[in-house]
């Protein structure tokens, strides 16, 4: 009796402190919204460990950005919507980005955001015509757009079958939310503009019942499957893939499909599954040596480190890079180190990595270059396919990074975007 | 001593009859009103109201519709987050084709046309009685939820099945969207909970609140004296639909502002929660809604500070912390105190009547 009060008085004195705690004003904050936990913490796990490896090796090499140091706060959503506005409110002053990690926490906070002056950074996912700068002020989702990967995707189909896929099936297996059902749009038009058939297969959340999806795919024998998945939904895809004997090389994964996680446990049967890329894979890049000496070595990594070197970890590495590269531009253009979350914005604005900037940062050959403009929130729009080979257990980059179809996915990202300002009369920038 | 009642004497029914007959817990009441009204809104900032406040109020509003139709008709619901969702998406619906109309009537209106999807799924329950009459709301639950992701009519034919509130104003001040300030949301759920609190605790001490909870007892022996149970049974999943859709709509319109079905009104993340929180908070309890959905709102936020800003662990094990305390707690609960918090409440009014006395 006297224990349960104190829990009830204790949670609710606890309750009542939260709000008002100050968090320190110094260096720079990176808050992470991350989960470890949950359905899909597979893929988050991974790719968090990279960004936290990363924000330690910055601040222990360099001695953090332009000498402030990168504060990094961790969490932890579960992927639910209604706890990353939590984690938002919790963390956004002095905040210099968010990361997501979710398209559905990304439509959650472009407005609130924008209202709040704070920068969103969806790297290759969450709203795809946030793409156009001058409507989506704060939210940039370089270097790839859904869009782009699904028109990859098709280009990637187009190019076995020497450029005709008339009357072929093309199957999407897309989680059942906003960011699966982003690339249909696309597939939509890309369909009549080539003649193939689109068969739309949801996948509820969380993923793990497909039975029914993959029945459908064995008896109507799609020529390709594509798919939008994240966290288990990936392995467990795979996994009845090959139970029916689908071919694998004619099964394509979005990039956020396409990690060791989703494949390992199929094992051999998994050999030949390809995902598309924006990032190299691998572990022998100068950003790697630079970790394992800085923190690895000093037994700061974070997790286990079993993930070093992985594609969502490699990712992880990417996204913060950008994010810390964004913070150097706006230190050079607003000329002081201590920059403001109005700052930070102006320099991701500016951010532009070509080959040589790359090599600078630790990161050659890792991704393709791209910049962003004033107009252009969405960087180049390349990415690759990559294989997966069992025996190795590793990935192939097997193609060169490509363009997708910019006519079709431009159109569209004007359309919609044009939309959106319209119902939120945004005034357009960047004249 | 404290909670004294000899020396009040009631010379009217109309005194008699009042909610709080008690000048102690009158006293009390008018308090947190008044700091609910004119103290609050003046300190509040976007963290209170996106993570505790606005979240309560809306989830007592739920509640509050739950426990009239389990707590006190005695009807088990699994169906919350379907019959959420149908306010949300009426009012997704309404305010895309009237954008002039009102907010408030907006959200009135969501409320009704959820009393009447109400009503359609509340028939089984004249046939079908306990766990089956839980499995067949769970039916409602799935099968709503599949519609508003399925036909992109609710949606507008949005690309991603996500709907987005655009932005209202009450008496010119914004409630809706990103720009509304945190005072004004969180008044505008404070002014409908308080006054859909009073019509509920009015309707539960009138006729038709005694005519569900004979049904509740014993449906038999309230049909023999003269209880209908068809009329009594459709106006309790009405009413109790009508304050859920309410609650739903302001989820969507007031909370978060953008929702996408399966997400937000899964199972895991509004039926079970919503019902965990009337049972907390006391099955039948005006009170136990509010203090069941105070608990489950602040209870992770609660632990989540505890762990990870006072103690310092990392934002993941205290995660897993959370996950099993959780869980405990809601063992222990139910071992300890099955009646819930607002048998806690009433076992330390006792307490305060005889004190300092410990008998």
């Amino acid at each position: 009796m006297r224990i349960k009060q104190l829990i009830i008085g204790l949670t609710s004195a606890v309750v009542a402190i939260s709000g008002f705690v100050e968090i320190a004003v110094a260096d720079l904050k990176f808050p992470m919204l991350v989960y470890r936990t949950g359905a899909y913490a597979p893929s988050g796990i991974p790719n968090a460990d990279g960004f936290v490896d990363y924000y330690k090796m910055i601040n222990a090499r360099d001695g953090g950005i332009g000498g402030e140091k990168i504060l990094h706060p961790e969490c932890e959503t579960g992927y639910k919507t209604q706890v990353g506005v939590e984690c938002y409110e919790k963390n956004k002053e002095n905040a210099m980005v968010f990361q997501p990690m979710s398209t559905g926490i990304t439509y959650q906070l472009i407005p609130k955001a924008t209202n709040d002056g704070v920068t969103v950074y969806s790297t290759g996912y969450g709203r795809t015509s946030a793409k156009n700068g001058k409507v989506f002020k704060w939210i940039f989702n370089a270097p790839a757009t859904y869009w782009d990967g699904a028109s990859i995707a098709v280009r990637h189909v187009l190019k076995e079958n020497l450029g005709n896929i008339k009357g072929k099936t093309i199957a999407l297996v897309y989680h059942n939310s906003a960011y699966g059902k982003e690339p249909i749009r696309t597939l939509e038009v890309l369909a009549q503009k080539h003649g193939y058939k689109l068969m739309l297969l949801p996948v509820d959340h969380p993923g793990q019942e497909q039975k029914s999806t993959w029945l459908k795919i064995r008896k109507s024998r799609p020529d390709y499957v594509l798919m939008w998945g994240w966290g288990v939904m990936n392995s467990v895809a795979i996994k009845s893939a090959a139970s029916i004997g689908f071919p694998m090389d004619k099964f394509i994964g979005i990039w956020w499909s396409g990690s060791e996680n989703d494949v390992l446990p199929s094992g051999m049967e998994a050999h030949g599954y390809k995902a598309l890329t924006f990032n190299a894979p691998g572990d022998n890049y100068q950003v790697h040596k630079d970790i394992k000496k800085y923190v690895f070595d000093k037994g700061e990594q974070s997790g286990d480190g079993s993930h070093f070197g992985t594609v969502l970890y490699n990712r992880g590495l990417f996204q913060a890079m950008v994010q810390v590269e964004a913070a150097t531009v706006a230190q050079k253009i607003h000329g002081t180190s201590k920059i403001t979350a109005a700052m930070y914005r102006d320099g991701m604005e500016n951010v532009k990595l070509d080959a040589k900037r790359y090599e600078e940062l630790g990161f050659k050959d890792f991704a393709p270059a791209f910049e962003n403009t004033c107009e252009n929130h969405g960087g180049s729009g390349l990415a690759a396919v990559q294989q997966w080979d069992a025996k190795a257990k590793k990935w192939n980059l097997i193609t060169e990074y490509m363009y997708g179809d910019t006519e079709v996915v431009n159109k569209l990202i004007a359309e919609d975007s044009t939309k959106y300002a319209e119902e939120q009369k945004i005034t357009l920038r960047c004249n | 001593m404290i909670y004294k009642e000899t020396g009040q004497y009631k010379s009217s029914y109309k005194s008699d009859h009042a909610i709080f007959p008690l000048i102690q817990d009158k006293v009390l009441f008018s308090t947190l009103m008044l700091i609910a009204f004119l103290v609050v809104p003046f300190f509040i900032n976007s963290y209170w109201e996106k993570a505790i406040l606005v979240p309560f109020l809306i989830f007592s509003l739920a509640a509050i519709g739950l426990n009239i139709l389990t707590g006190y008709c005695g009807q088990v619901s699994l169906g919350t987050g379907g019959f959420m969702a149908v306010g949300a998406f009426s009012t997704y619906k309404i305010m895309t084709s009237f954008p002039d109309l009102n907010i408030m009537i907006i959200v009135l209106i969501s409320g009704v046309i959820t009393a009447a999807v109400g009503i359609v799924f509340g028939l089984p329950s004249l046939r079908i009685k306990g766990f089956y009459l839980a499995v067949a709301t769970l039916a409602a639950q799935f099968f709503l939820v599949w519609l508003f992701n399925k036909v992109p009519w609710f949606y507008n034919y949005s690309a991603t099945g996500q709907i987005t509130v655009s932005e209202r104003l009450m008496f010119g001040i914004p409630v809706t969207g990103a720009t509304a300030p945190p005072y004004a949301t969180y008044l505008f759920c404070l002014v409908l909970v308080v006054l859909l609190g009073f019509a509920a605790k009015n309707m539960i001490r009138s006729k038709i609140g005694r005519s569900w909870m004979a049904i509740r007892d014993m449906d038999i022996a309230a049909e023999i004296i003269g209880v209908p149970p068809l009329k009594t049974k459709l106006s309790a999943f009405a009413v109790s639909s009508f304050f859920i859709g309410v609650s739903g709509a302001l989820y969507f319109a007031v909370f978060l502002g953008a929702i996408e079905v399966t997400e937000s009104f899964d199972i895991m993340t509004i039926s079970f929660p919503v019902l965990f929180m009337i049972i907390i908070g006391g099955l039948g309890s005006m009170l136990g809604s509010f203090l069941g959905a105070g608990f489950i709102v602040t209870l992770p936020i609660g632990l989540k500070f505890l762990m990870v800003d006072l103690i310092g662990l990392s934002a993941v094990t205290a995660k897993h912390f959370e996950i099993s305390i959780w869980g405990l707690l809601m063992i222990v609960f139910l071992i300890v105190e099955p009646h819930g918090l607002a048998r806690l409440w009433s076992i330390t009014k006792e307490k305060l009547r005889r004190w300092p006395f410990p008998y």
